[in-house]
Order: C-alpha cells, then sequence, then structure tokens
C-alpha cells in the first residue's frame, strides 16, 4: 500500500483534482461582484459567464464555499406551491436541476423520487385540490391521492394515527433531493473555468454609496470596484443590505433539522405534514432526514432547543411509530430568512447598480438554478425577466404580495 | 426550557410566551406619505444584536417589553410596558398625504 502511494501519489501523471483554483489577489475592479459564495452566489457567477459572456466576475464569500445556508436546508426541491407565480418560477428550477449534474460534470445526487404531503383536515385536503389543479394548470406532476395509493406509496406510514388521521395527500413525482453543497461545488468548478475568481474567506465590511450607486466594495482583504453588484447572502440578507442603506421586509429565524443513525431503505419518497409541521425523507446512506418548521421568535444563533426537537420527534413518530427506538446521529439549525408572503426578493434594488437575492426563508436550495439563471440575465441585459417579475422587492410599496402559503413553516 | 420573566406571572417557559417583534414608533397616519408608511408596515430592523420588543404572555394576555440579544439567544430585561409608553396617544384625524 504505501508502495501504491509513492507511485501514484506523488506521480505527475495522477494530479490531485483542484475544482477551483487557489484564491488570488483581489483586483481594483470587475464587471460584476457578488456578495456571497452560496449556491445563488455561484450560480450567478456561472450563467453569467456561461450565458453572457460577462467573466470578468467575483465571488466574495466571508467563510468557505457552501458553508452557510446552502448546506443547512433539507436538501428538498419541487415545485407544488399554491400560486401560478411560484409554481412556475420553482418548475423551472426542478427542470434546471434534471440536467444539471451533466452539464455541470458533477455528481449532485440528484433524486427524483417524488414528493407525498399529507392532509389531516377537510380544510387542509380543500387547499390541496388548489395546489393540485394550480400545478397541473402551470405543466408541474401533481395529484390527489386518496388513503388507499398512500398505503401503497408508503407502506409504513401510520394512517390511524389518534388526533390527526390521514384524510389524504398530494402526490408530487417531481419532487426530490439533491447533493446540496455539490450543487454550489458544482456551481463553482465551472464557474472558475470560464474565469469567475472565487475569493473564500473574504468578508465585505462596508459598502460606499454615491448618487445612488454603490461605488465601492470594502473587504478585509482590500477595497474593490463592480460595474454591478449582487448581495446573495441568506441568513445575512438584513445585515448586507443595511451596508447599502436599503431596509428589506425579512425577519431571520432559525430552522432545525435533524439525522438519524442509518436504517435499511424503507421510505421512497420524501414525506411531509403540514398539519404536524414535519417532514422526513431518507437518503442514499439511509439516514433519515427530519425537518420542521422555524423556530418560534427571530434569532441569529444556530443553537439548538429541546423543544424544537422533542415536538418534531413526537410528530414524525406519529407518522412512523416504529422509529421510536432509533438513535439521532446529528443535529443542526439554519437561519431561515422569513418574508411576509413566503417568497423570495429578486431583483432590482432602489440603487442603480445594486441586485437583490434575498428573502430565502424556506425556499432557497430547490431554486438555486433557477434563481441563478434569471438573475444573471436581470443583471447582464438590465431587464428584469417576467417569470422573477412578482418578486421584486417594489411589491411591498405597491402592496402586490404573493401569499404563498405552500412554503414549508408558512404557518407563522 | 427557555424561561422569560413576565411582569405579571413571573418566570415562565419561553413556549407560553409570543413575540411579536421590535419596538419601534408608529408614524403619524396622517402625517405619513404612501413609501414611508409602506417602510413602517412591512419592513424590519431585523437586528442582530441586543433588541427592544413586544411579547405577549399568552394564557394570561399579558403584553410586555423584553430587551434580548438575538445573537447569543441571551434574555436581558423585561419589565411593563408602562416604563417605555408612559401615557396614552392620540392619532390625528385626517387624510394622510399621497
Amino acid at each position: 500500500m504505501a508502495w501504491g502511494l509513492l507511485k501514484y501519489g506523488f506521480s505527475r501523471r495522477y494530479p490531485a483534482r483542484r475544482d477551483i483554483p487557489p484564491t488570488p489577489d483581489l483586483k481594483p475592479s470587475y464587471d460584476v461582484v457578488i456578495i456571497g459564495g452560496g449556491g445563488h452566489g455561484l450560480a450567478t457567477a456561472y450563467y453569467l459567464a456561461r450565458d453572457h459572456g460577462i467573466r470578468r466576475v467575483c465571488v466574495l464569500e466571508k467563510g468557505y464555499l457552501a458553508g452557510g445556508n446552502t448546506a443547512r436546508n433539507t436538501a428538498v426541491i419541487r415545485s407544488n406551491y399554491i400560486t401560478p407565480e411560484s409554481v412556475r418560477f420553482y418548475k423551472e428550477s426542478v427542470e434546471l436541476y434534471d440536467g444539471l449534474s451533466a452539464e455541470l460534470g458533477f455528481n449532485l445526487l440528484y433524486s427524483q423520487r417524488g414528493q407525498l404531503t399529507l392532509a389531516h383536515s377537510d380544510a387542509t385536503l380543500r387547499t390541496f385540490r388548489q395546489r393540485a389543479e394550480v400545478g397541473r394548470f402551470c405543466g408541474t406532476r401533481i395529484e390527489m391521492v386518496d388513503r388507499k395509493q398512500i398505503r401503497e406509496l408508503v407502506p409504513g406510514l401510520n394512517l390511524e394515527m389518534k388526533r390527526y388521521p390521514i384524510q389524504g395527500g398530494l402526490w408530487h413525482p417531481d419532487g426530490g433531493t439533491g447533493r446540496h453543497d455539490a450543487v454550489a461545488w458544482g456551481y463553482a468548478a465551472r464557474a472558475a473555468e470560464l474565469g469567475v475568481e472565487i475569493h473564500q474567506r473574504t468578508e465585505v465590511i462596508g459598502l460606499s454609496v454615491d448618487n445612488g450607486r454603490v461605488t465601492a466594495v470594502h473587504t478585509d482583504r482590500g477595497m474593490t470596484q463592480g460595474g454591478q453588484v449582487v448581495q446573495a447572502v441568506a441568513g445575512m440578507s438584513s445585515q448586507v443590505a443595511a451596508l447599502a442603506r436599503i431596509r428589506l421586509p425579512i425577519r431571520s429565524f432559525p430552522l432545525q433539522a435533524m439525522v438519524t443513525q442509518p436504517l435499511k431503505p424503507f421510505l421512497d419518497p420524501l414525506v411531509s405534514s403540514a398539519g404536524l409541521h414535519a417532514y422526513v425523507s431518507q437518503t442514499a446512506r439511509g439516514e433519515l432526514v427530519i425537518g420542521g418548521g422555524s423556530d418560534p421568535y427571530p434569532l441569529y444563533a444556530t443553537r439548538s432547543t429541546l423543544d424544537l426537537k422533542e415536538s418534531l420527534i413526537g410528530h414524525t413518530l406519529e407518522l412512523f411509530p416504529f422509529l421510536a427506538e432509533v438513535r439521532l446521529l446529528r443535529q443542526w439549525a439554519g437561519i431561515t430568512d422569513m418574508t411576509p408572503d413566503y417568497s423570495p426578493i429578486l431583483g432590482a434594488s432602489p440603487l442603480k447598480n445594486y441586485w437583490l437575492d434575498a428573502g430565502w426563508g424556506t425556499w432557497g436550495f430547490k431554486a438555486t438554478p433557477v434563481a441563478g439563471k434569471r438573475l444573471a440575465e436581470a443583471v447582464a441585459t438590465g431587464k428584469l425577466p417576467a417569470i422573477l417579475e412578482p418578486f421584486r422587492l417594489e411589491r411591498f410599496r405597491s402592496f402586490d404580495l404573493v401569499n404563498e402559503m405552500g412554503a414549508t413553516a408558512a404557518s407563522h | 426550557m427557555k424561561i422569560l420573566r413576565c411582569p405579571l406571572n413571573g418566570p415562565r417557559n419561553i413556549s407560553e410566551f409570543a413575540c411579536f417583534g421590535e419596538v419601534v414608533e408608529m408614524p403619524e397616519p396622517a402625517e405619513t406619505g404612501d413609501d414611508a408608511w409602506a417602510d413602517h408596515v412591512w419592513n424590519d430592523n431585523n437586528t442582530a444584536g441586543v433588541v427592544r420588543e413586544w411579547w405577549c404572555h399568552l394564557p394570561s394576555s399579558t403584553w410586555f417589553i423584553a430587551e434580548r440579544d438575538t445573537v447569543t439567544d441571551k434574555i436581558l430585561r423585561s419589565y411593563p410596558a408602562s416604563e417605555v409608553y408612559g401615557e396614552r396617544r392620540d392619532f390625528k384625524a385626517g387624510t394622510p398625504p399621497t
């Protein structure tokens, strides 16, 4: 084995693969400066370079790539929302995800295995009917299912729970999961090949604003300028926007999730219950990922609380009572930037050359490709694509909100 | 279990309370334009640090103010709203400017 290490490990014929080059020095100016090296910022950089030939782009990341909320979500990809605006938007994202591993040459472990959402009341069944009709109208795969079909889809599910018997479900074959940090790394690797500079461990500490434009971006590694500046910093959106003196309709809450020890594969689709505030999926390794609603009060700490774990586990055990003896392996929290209408804020800001990719509550990861692609289009052409029109910041001035009640945790 | 002290009921589990956001001055509606009003209705400081907030103890419907650090999750103080709002405030009648 030692001989093999010497033969291959130190041979020039077998160089170590390097996905992105080491961080270069900051140049005095770029065509586009992107603040935030998560999935969204890197996707925006990639599409700017690939689709619009804008390659003098730099991505500034205060920590390491995908170390923020990109790797803290529960990796769910779906488009079964309730408003046509959202369904069209997330549908485009699901379609982009479908071919993304091949396009990026990077295994995203994309697995389209369907999502089942459960109704425990007549009221929920009514909204499911609406979601199914809206989804079908927009061209997604979605249908109502009865208890018999639910039993076939998820044989181990307890339909007879005492207080909340399952009455029906919403079956969304387009739903699935992907490896979240791989999405960011895939975009980073291909963007870097096209000439995008990625600056890790580079924190933005100030923005100079003059005459309605951002004139300088100050970092802890020096100052730079961007013809256009994009912020994509989920979890810190209000703070970074405040550097540009922009106020946002966002309140930040932690969302706690956890993973069990690996079990034999028994759960094909993703299972979610709005009434129980819990959702469960099984990873390729066999671990169960369990997530629920956001914490009850705003906070920037990703600490763990026993209260939330207890209620989340209690609800999960109502769905799958046989998990009672299973151990948790780990838990974590991400910061969700909740907006009043459970929809993102995408597009122009009050400043002429400053663009927003913000307001990512529980819907950020699944929107990564579409947000990156369409925001890149907006930045490159100066014109907001129609698909982003409903999500502009301006809607909060004209009281023209989206009211997306199909979002996870849309229950505050 | 996290404890919040209600000025009326003493220390209680924080699950008995609801947070109603930062204490901000409501602008005078009769003198406030559309943009400033929309800013008041929707935008939020979303402070990372010490913040002064409205809280309500739900079982007793007791409203009060608490100071809390949103980065460390420490509650610093809680006190009756009368400490901040000593007297009644009436808003002017009339149509707001457009």
